[in-house]
């Protein structure tokens, strides 16, 4: 029962990280229409940006707002000089081009901060466990994660359905030439959406520093997670990205938990143990050719354009 | 067809000039480097070639293609694990392999359109990757050492180097003429009208699903060779060879050399991997350059390589 509680907020903590890099992504393909295989890159920029802000403070909030201020500049700068030209192109070439950034921000981190991982250690109040109910102990920062990234989806529900910008940005995603004839600065709304994207990969990336280490091409696969999680979704939708990331979250942690055990019951140990990591691995990959068959657009996809 | 030399042609006919006199400069100079190279970037030329059927011709931009490569090397590294030692198992095992594969993914994936399939044959690849990793008894994670290179029984022999450099340059002679006979057969101008306009070739009364999923399983059991040749090369498989950044390379070859275009990726694949070679000999951080150099190619380099020939001529 422990073990349930413990795996199931793992599980919620795994989704919700995966919700803060897979809304950046829909964001940016619903209302840019672009394709962004670099986003994993700010994800992994938003950790080495931590690990070098906190040592640097010697405070971990103040390093880790530092590093989200950073990402964010890193966002707009990359948007500004590259990503805004491929607007319009074949979807093709985003991913080529984005696939380029990817190299070249590998190279740049190992050159920067060298081949080997970064650890970002965490501050002692945030390592003691807490008791979340009568006997239920869970790990401070992993509650932290979960409080924290569902505070800011809540924001980006308020902000995208509640504020002016908001609703310009919806309006982009719905018809894009139309508000830029109504006058709005369209440039300077792609730049910012863009930057809030890949604040929310840097968010996503800083808090999972602590945990994994902080290493070259950590943002690819959970990039590849976030692709899943909006496909499941249906893309550019942020509802479906948010409830298809908790799903995913909880399927691949408990999936990995239980799994063995599970097969245990039914095949031999041997066996069992060398099926459960495959399967446990492809568990999410299954699930997601399910939703194909059922729903080729997705859970939830978004209002069509 | 008979058409008038063209600069496209006049450059496609030097390319494999060079690449069937190599083993010749290198036997000349004794540069066994060079052959070791080129074999590796004739091997994933086949690959491109491959991926440029249904990425060029039949629209499907797919990114998990490194995923057959992997597949084709595994069905040779596990035969040959398990005591299969000959080449008239193997390879027609990772052919097969590859086929069941693509036929199962294609079927899935076909289902979607646009970036939908962009990600989801990236999804598959990435699938497939874990499960390689999965396998403990074939290395897991640290992949699978072969011992012995696939045994065609005296016919050829895979461990002699300019015979195996033939072997590999001659499957993709091979593929290059089968997908030239492809795209102008029936069939292939059936797959390219539907790249062009679905819509109106189904209304026409084409079924358009069956036709992108024979062109996609032909493609996939073609890299499938690939991974059999690849496997051979290096003497081991691992997961690695189906990471995902294999199938962004396999891209880019098919984009830097010109997407369509029949001969195109075959010189993709050797300007990258030559290029690729060159700037890690100059720095170590080659990645830095090649990068942006993609960007650059992406942005201002429209058709490839071979665009830009076509274009002059």
């Amino acid at each position: 029962m422990l073990l349930v509680v413990e795996q199931i907020l793992n599980g919620l903590q795994f989704g919700l990280l995966l919700f803060l890099l897979a809304a950046g992504l829909t964001l940016v393909f619903g209302i840019m229409d672009l394709v962004n295989l670099a986003h994993g890159s700010l994800y992994m920029m938003g950790a080495y940006f931590a690990a070098t802000f906190v040592a640097w403070t010697g405070s971990f909030v103040l390093g880790a707002l530092l590093a989200l201020g950073a990402t964010l500049m890193l966002g707009i700068v990359l948007e500004y000089t590259a990503l805004r030209h491929l607007y319009g192109r074949d979807h093709l070439d985003h991913v080529l081009a984005t696939f380029g950034l990817i190299l070249f921000f590998n190279e740049a981190v190992r050159l920067i901060w060298g081949p080997a991982g970064l650890a970002l250690p965490l501050p002692s109040w945030l390592s003691v466990p807490v008791q979340i109910f009568p006997g239920i102990y869970y790990p401070a920062y992993r509650l932290a994660i979960i409080v924290v990234a569902l505070a800011v989806a809540l924001l980006l529900y308020l902000g995208v359905m509640r504020t002016r910008v908001g609703m310009l940005i919806r309006a982009g995603a719905s018809n894009r030439e139309m508000i830029g004839a109504l006058g709005i600065n369209i440039k300077l709304l792609y730049t910012l959406v863009f930057g809030l994207g890949a604040a929310l990969a840097g968010l996503a990336g800083l808090m999972q520093a602590p945990i994994l280490t902080v290493q070259i091409g950590m943002g690819e696969n959970i990039l590849i997670l976030a692709f899943v999680v909006i496909v499941i979704g249906g893309i550019g939708s942020i509802r479906g990205a948010f409830l298809a990331a908790i799903f995913v979250g909880l399927i691949d942690t408990l999936g990995r938990a239980f799994l063995p055990d599970l097969l245990r019951q039914v095949l031999s140990s041997a066996a069992a143990s060398t099926a459960a990591p495959a399967l446990s691995s492809m568990l999410i990959y299954l699930l997601m050719a399910i939703v194909l068959v059922v729903r080729p657009e997705g859970l939830f996809p978004a209002v069509r354009r | 067809m008979k058409r008038p030399p063209n600069v496209q042609n006049l450059v496609a006919a030097l390319v494999v000039a060079g690449l069937l006199l190599l083993p010749i400069y290198s036997l000349l100079t004794g540069n066994v480097f060079a052959l070791t190279l080129f074999t590796r970037i004739v091997i994933l030329a086949l690959a491109a070639c491959s991926l440029n059927l249904i990425m060029g011709y039949g629209g499907m931009m797919s990114f998990g293609h490194a995923a057959y490569l992997g597949i084709g090397g595994y069905a040779v590294g596990i035969l040959a694990h398990e005591g299969i030692g000959s080449g008239f198992a193997q390879f027609p095992a990772a052919l097969a392999a590859s086929a069941i594969y693509a036929l199962v993914i294609g079927a899935l994936s076909l289902r979607t359109r646009g970036v939908y399939f962009i990600m989801i044959t990236l999804a598959f690849a990435q699938m497939a990757y874990y499960v390689a990793s999965g396998l403990a008894r074939y290395g897991g994670d640290d992949g699978l050492t072969i011992y012995k290179r696939s045994d065609f029984a005296g016919l050829i022999n895979l461990s002699n180097r300019v015979q195996f450099y033939y072997l590999c340059l001659a499957c993709l002679l091979g593929t290059v003429v089968l997908i030239w006979r492809i795209v102008n057969s029936r069939f292939g101008l059936v797959v390219q009208g539907l790249r062009s306009n679905e819509q109106r070739m189904q209304a026409i009364g084409f079924p358009a699903k069956r036709y992108k999923l024979v062109c996609f399983v032909i493609a996939g059991t073609m890299c499938g060779l690939a991974g059999a040749l690849l496997a051979n090369n290096t003497d081991f498989v691992s997961p690695a060879m189906m990471y995902w950044t294999r199938s962004g390379d396999l891209m880019v070859m098919v984009i830097l050399g010109g997407m369509g275009s029949l001969f195109g990726p075959v010189i993709g694949a050797v300007v990258y991997l030559v290029l690729e070679e060159l700037l890690s000999q100059v720095t170590e951080y080659w990645a830095l350059i090649m990068g942006p150099l993609l960007l650059l190619i992406v942005l201002f380099g429209r058709g490839g390589i071979m665009g830009l020939l076509a274009s002059r001529s």
